[in-house]
């Protein structure tokens, strides 16, 4: 069986982190935009368990990192659809294109 | 004497005006600038006497505090002759326009804060000795300013209060550029006055820096063509606003303009003397000419302070020991008789409900007091013997006549032919509002309450002080005049 | 030396009553401000008499010339080490004189006003204004020192303007203060620069210094200040001719003497002690104060005094013999006057036989104010009895003011150079001095004495002779004991001051004059003096159509002088229209538009620019992702490629 090595995961990573990006820029739905933000994170925590595993088996960094993100990342969710909600409640909607009160 | 309490009294009563009831306000604040003028006052006699013992120190009263270590920034305070000059002028200018205020009935315990506030960043910014706190107290005293006008002012207000705002904060930006540069560009890094003006600082920095400070606290004091904030700023503001925005303000940057660009940078001074002069000259005509042309007598003392501010620059940029002990006057005298004069102009107003010069007329047979004060305070502008205006600019003419060589001499007659301007604009303004037959609905006008005497004769006794017996100002200020002339005569 | 101070006391007491009655008056001297302003007044005069004496007979003389001493001096502003303003008291011939003159001038209009001034509204007001112009005008004439003189010089003026603009709700008034103010300003720019030009040469303010070293051939200063040139003219002759136009001005000489006819809006004792006496020969009084450097070292701009003073006198008796408002006709004989004195001063030379000039100026100088301070008094008498100021409203007043008449008769015969009358005596030694010097402003000032006889004459026929007076005035009669008293003391100095022998006491250079009285000399002056009289009595003394048929006759000389040969108008063109017009208004304008408009221009140009800017602040969050993933990927190429 042919092990995936370092370029493989690299590749997927970055595939999933412009997958994230392209989400993030065309969707005007604040869920899918989150869920995009989420695919970008994922892509970061990818690159963080490849390089850990690869370039430095014997240290844990990478891993840590990863389930920092996690948490940050379950966290920031909560913030996101709670400001998701409230914004839903003022303007009926969750297009973000309706929510641009903050401007010039 | 303990310098600080300059700074902390009007401090202080600014922050008490806050926490006591409305109407004890104005008997507080009176308090307070009283308090001012006494410590002023006690400040000169304590002053004389150190020099009449025989101290010859160049600064008096000196204090320092750590205030930012690791910038070598220092709360350092002390005084000189001409410092106690611009205080004992700060002290009457304030308690005149605390007095003449008194009938301020919109957000009074505001007024009379942002008034005490103004006075604290002017004593702040006289006694400094560290540039950065100079700058702080200067900062300081712009902000009110802008308060005072925007909220309690006349006219176009909004525009008159960004104008003159944006117009102090740009020079105000140019002089922390400059500033800046000093610091850096000195190799001290200090912004120690005394340390500084102890190393000559690199002729190619003092050729940047000497234009930016000069130019920033130039626009305080009206250099041509940065004077434009002045006529619309005096007029659209409230009585006090405009005595302490022409008796006060204008002078931080007179002061700013001797003191740190001139005092600092004697090379540089040399350099950029001719282009001084020639500005100021023509701020001196022009200014007069056109005041000539003004209806509106607030437009008229505005324009005419541009006049009379052109001969503190020129006083300056002429380089000499009496030119620049005069400039010092010219500050004194010019900002006791403008406050003054906006004083009269706003009680004049308050009874006439107009400030235009054809409007009024006859008013000396209803208004005796006030007219007479009038009378009084133009001839001081137009240069009468016994009132403060004539020492000022005569010391000034005999300063500027020393330099032997056309350019120099053209200026001074050209500056000297401003009195005949002056005597036009003066004349007019106040016989169309004082003389000629009254009006009939002039008839039931009442004269000077008691309030609106004291700031009158507390004025007019700073003025006829240094008019009749000039020779104390000019001991106070000219040992200081003669330090920042030994540092440009080692120039070549 | 005496002991000076009480010498300081003359011009301090009018300043004592200037500053109560200017303080108090309106509340607490309302009735009494005349008698106290009087009073100090009087010892004032009394001290300048005293001192006077003491000068010219007791102390004044050393070595037989009269010294210059200066008993007071206190530095007032210190320039620099030897340039400094002092304020000090100046004891020479010309300056005691000029105290007797200013204090008994002074005196005898405090109580002529007591009269004529009785019940106005502001009488506190106008004895507190008297009393600054007199201590002024006292301090002026004892400067020692020239800036001094420039501090009085324009406190005068000053004091001019408040006592001419004292009917201040009249707009003639208002508008002639304010032109005398002025145009004496104007003049006085010239005075304080030429006052700088010789204090830079000199080095010194102080009078006598500065008239020494001036004027030595061996001084340094001497030799600088006429090596260094201007326009092909020592420096300075520069000096010397701008100090004299601030005497022109304030001495009312062509082309500056337009305001002192209409200075007669002021109350008339005013005019006599002002415009007539005092201050207007303050001009003439400088020129004296610094002839010594005029005529050893600036000859040229002697001879300039001279010209100008010959053709004021000139023009201002031809104008006189026009108008027909009789205080302006004593207007312009005054400034013909001080014509006279200006060109004997101008035809003089410094010491000896030579300086007859200046010794004639002086002498006319002090009969003059005794003849014109009568001769306005007394149409000060004449106006309070008719109600107007216009010839044509008066005429057979002889017998309803019968002392008034003599006295004018007197002082109307001493102008004119009538002997033994005081004009005559002082007129016969200026002509004297033009006829040994110089024969064109001799043949001139010949003519110009035969036209002051003339129009003198005709101003007196026309108010006591001429067509009967029939409204007769019984509200208050001639005026009182305190309006004829100074008329009659002041007719017997215009019938009697000629009579001082005066070259003994002040001469150029201080030492007695010797001079003997020639009397085929005076011959031709008195016959024309005469000849002018008897044509103005065969014209005037009865009405009849001969003046209207000889200003037909003359109808352009005529209208020209009528109308002051439209200087005026000629002025009035200049500061309206050029002044105004030309730079007050271009240069509002300026301000305005272009230096205020750049300051407007950038506060629009910034709103301009983040008006457009302001668009990339679209609220829309995914764009600012957008600018934020360019910046980063243009952040990590620079990184990368190591650009940065």
């Amino acid at each position: 069986m042919l092990a995936p090595g370092l370029y493989h995961i690299l590749f997927i990573s970055t595939a999933l982190f412009f997958i994230g990006v392209y989400g993030f820029f065309t969707r005007r739905n604040l869920i899918t935009i989150l869920m995009s933000v989420e695919l970008i994170l994922n892509s970061v925590n990818l690159n963080f368990i490849a390089f850990n595993k690869y370039l430095w088996p014997d240290k844990l960094d990478g891993l840590f990192f990863t389930i920092f993100i996690i948490a940050i990342a379950a966290a920031e969710a909560a913030v996101a659809i709670a400001i998701i909600i409230n914004l839903y409640r003022s303007h009926q909607s969750i297009d973000v294109e309706n929510a641009e009160e903050m401007k010039y | 004497m303990n310098l600080t309490l300059l700074i902390l009294i009007p401090l202080l009563t600014a922050i008490a005006l806050l926490l006591v009831p409305n109407r004890h306000v104005k008997w507080l604040a009176l308090a307070g600038a009283s308090v001012q003028l006494i410590l002023a006052l006690a400040l000169l006699v304590i002053y004389r006497n150190e020099v009449a013992a025989g101290n010859t120190a160049q600064v008096f009263f000196q204090q320092q505090y750590n205030w930012f270590p690791s910038w070598n920034i220092s709360f350092h305070i002390g005084v000189d002759g001409i410092s106690v000059a611009m205080i004992l002028l700060t002290a009457f200018v304030v308690i005149a326009g605390v007095l003449v205020s008194w009938n301020v009935e919109k957000m009074t315990k505001e007024f009379y804060f942002l008034l005490l506030l103004l006075s604290f960043g002017a004593y702040g910014f006289f006694i400094s000795l560290d540039l950065f706190v100079l700058f702080f107290f200067l900062e300081i005293a712009v902000i009110p300013k802008y308060l005072l006008i925007g909220i309690w002012g006349s006219g176009k207000k909004e525009y008159s209060a960004n104008k003159l705002a944006l117009m102090l904060m740009g020079g105000s930006a140019l002089v922390l550029v400059g500033l800046l540069g000093v610091y850096f560009g000195s190799g001290q890094h200090t912004f120690d006055l005394l340390l500084l003006s102890k190393v000559s600082i690199p002729v190619k920095v003092q050729m940047i820096c000497f234009p930016l400070l000069f130019v920033g606290f130039g626009v305080f004091t009206a250099l041509f063509p940065f004077h434009t904030w002045v006529p619309d700023g005096h007029s659209s503001a409230p009585t006090a606003g405009s005595m302490f925005l022409a008796g006060i303000s204008m002078k931080l940057g007179g002061y700013g303009c001797l003191r740190v660009a001139t005092y600092m940078m004697p090379e540089g001074a040399k350099e950029y003397a001719n282009i001084i002069i020639i500005l100021s000259t023509i701020a001196i005509l022009y200014g007069a000419f056109a005041t000539m042309m003004q209806k509106d007598l607030k437009y008229i003392n505005a324009y005419s302070s541009v006049s009379h501010c052109g001969f503190v620059l020129l006083g300056i940029g002429m380089l000499t020991k009496t030119a620049i002990t005069g400039a010092v006057m010219q500050m004194v005298s010019h900002g006791l008789m403008t406050a003054l004069f906006f004083a009269v102009i706003g009680m004049i107003y308050e009874r006439t409900h107009t400030r235009q010069v054809d409007e009024m007329g006859g008013l000396l047979k209803k208004l005796p007091f006030i007219t007479t004060v009038l009378f009084m305070v133009g001839f001081c502008s137009l240069g009468l013997p016994g009132l403060s205006g004539f020492v000022a600019e005569m010391t000034i003419f005999m300063g500027s006549w020393e330099h032997n060589n056309s350019f120099h001499r053209v200026a001074t007659i050209a500056a000297c032919m401003s009195i005949v301007v002056t005597a036009v604009y003066i004349l007019r303004a106040i016989s169309k509002t004082a003389m000629g037959p009254i009006k009939e609905s002039y008839q039931h006008l009442t004269d000077a309450t008691w309030n609106e005497k004291a700031a009158a004769i507390i004025l007019l006794a700073g003025i006829i002080a240094i008019g009749v017996a000039p020779f104390w100002l000019q001991d106070l200020i000219s040992p200081g005049a003669e330090i920042i002339m030994q540092k440009i005569q080692l120039v070549k | 030396m005496p002991n000076a101070t009480y010498i300081a006391l003359i011009p301090l007491l009018p300043l004592v009553a200037f500053l109560l009655l200017g303080l108090f008056g309106r509340k607490y001297f309302k009735q009494s401000a005349g008698i106290i302003a009087t009073i100090l007044m009087l010892a004032s005069t009394l001290l300048a008499l005293y001192t006077a004496y003491g000068y010219f007979f007791e102390y004044g003389k050393m070595e037989g010339v009269y010294q210059k001493l200066i008993p007071v001096k206190y530095t007032w502003l210190q320039f620099s080490e030897t340039v400094s303003i002092d304020m000090g008291i100046l004891l020479d011939p010309i300056s005691a004189m000029m105290l007797v003159v200013v204090t008994f001038i002074s005196l005898m209009v405090h109580i002529y006003s007591l009269g004529y001034m009785k019940g106005d509204e502001r009488f506190a007001t106008y004895y507190a204004f008297l009393g600054l112009f007199t201590f002024s005008m006292l301090g002026l004439v004892i400067a020692s020192n020239i800036f001094q003189m420039y501090i009085f010089w324009e406190l005068v003026g000053v004091s001019s303007f408040l006592l001419i603009g004292y009917y201040y709700d009249k707009p003639s008034a208002v508008a002639a203060c304010k032109k005398a103010f002025i145009v004496t300003r104007f003049a006085d720019l010239g005075f304080l620069i030429g006052i700088l030009i010789l204090s830079f040469y000199s080095g010194t303010l102080d009078f006598n210094t500065l008239i020494q070293r001036l004027t030595s051939p061996e001084s340094s200063e001497l030799s600088t200040a006429l090596t260094s040139s201007f326009l092909g003219i020592s420096a300075l002759t520069w000096g010397m001719v701008l100090v004299f136009i601030g005497g022109a001005g304030k001495s009312a000489m062509f082309p500056l003497h337009i305001w002192l006819p209409d200075a007669m809006e002021g109350p008339t004792p005013v005019s006599a002690l002002i415009h007539a006496a005092t201050m207007v020969v303050a001009g003439v009084f400088l020129v004296a104060r610094l002839f010594p450097v005029f005529a050893l070292s600036a000859p040229g701009a002697l001879s300039i005094v001279g010209y100008v003073g010959i053709l004021s006198a000139l023009i201002a008796a031809v104008i006189a013999c026009t108008q027909t408002d009789i205080k302006r006709v004593l207007a312009f004989s005054t400034m013909s006057q001080i014509g006279f004195m200006m060109f004997a001063l101008g035809v003089s030379k410094y010491g000896g036989e030579e300086g007859l000039g200046y010794t004639a100026s002086m002498f006319h100088l002090f009969t003059h104010a005794m003849f014109k301070a009568l001769l306005f008094l007394g149409a000060g008498a004449v106006i309070h009895y008719v109600h107007s100021n216009d010839m044509k409203d008066m005429g057979g007043l002889r017998k309803l003011l019968p002392i008034t008449h003599i006295t004018f008769l007197i002082a109307c015969l001493a102008i004119a150079g009538v002997p033994p009358f005081a004009g005559f005596f002082s007129k016969e030694e200026i002509l004297l001095a033009a006829y040994n010097h110089n024969p064109v402003i001799y043949y001139t000032a010949l003519i110009t004495s035969a036209l002051t006889a003339f129009y003198m004459f005709r101003l007196y026929f026309s108010i006591f002779w001429n067509k009967e007076h029939n409204t007769i005035c019984e509200e208050h009669g001639e005026g009182g004991f305190a309006m004829m008293m100074p008329l009659i003391l002041l007719s017997i100095g215009a019938a009697a001051a000629g009579f001082i022998p005066f070259v003994n006491f002040v001469s150029s250079d201080g030492k007695v004059l010797p001079t003997e009285f020639h009397l085929q000399f005076s011959i031709a002056p008195v016959a024309l003096g005469v000849a002018g009289i008897f044509f103005a009595m065969a014209m005037y003394k009865k009405p009849t159509a001969i003046p209207d048929k000889i200003a037909a006759s003359l109808s352009g000389l005529y209208k020209a002088a009528y109308h002051k040969f439209y200087i005026d108008e000629l002025y009035l063109f200049i500061t309206k229209k050029v002044l105004f017009n030309l730079i007050g208004k271009p240069a509002a304008w300026f301000d305005k538009n272009i230096v205020d408009g750049l300051v407007n221009a950038t506060g629009t140009g910034t709103q301009i620019i983040s008006e457009k800017i302001k668009r990339m602040q679209s609220g829309k969050v995914q764009q600012y992702a957008i600018y934020f993933l360019v910046a980063v990927i243009g952040l990590a190429v620079l990184v990368i490629y190591g650009i940065m």
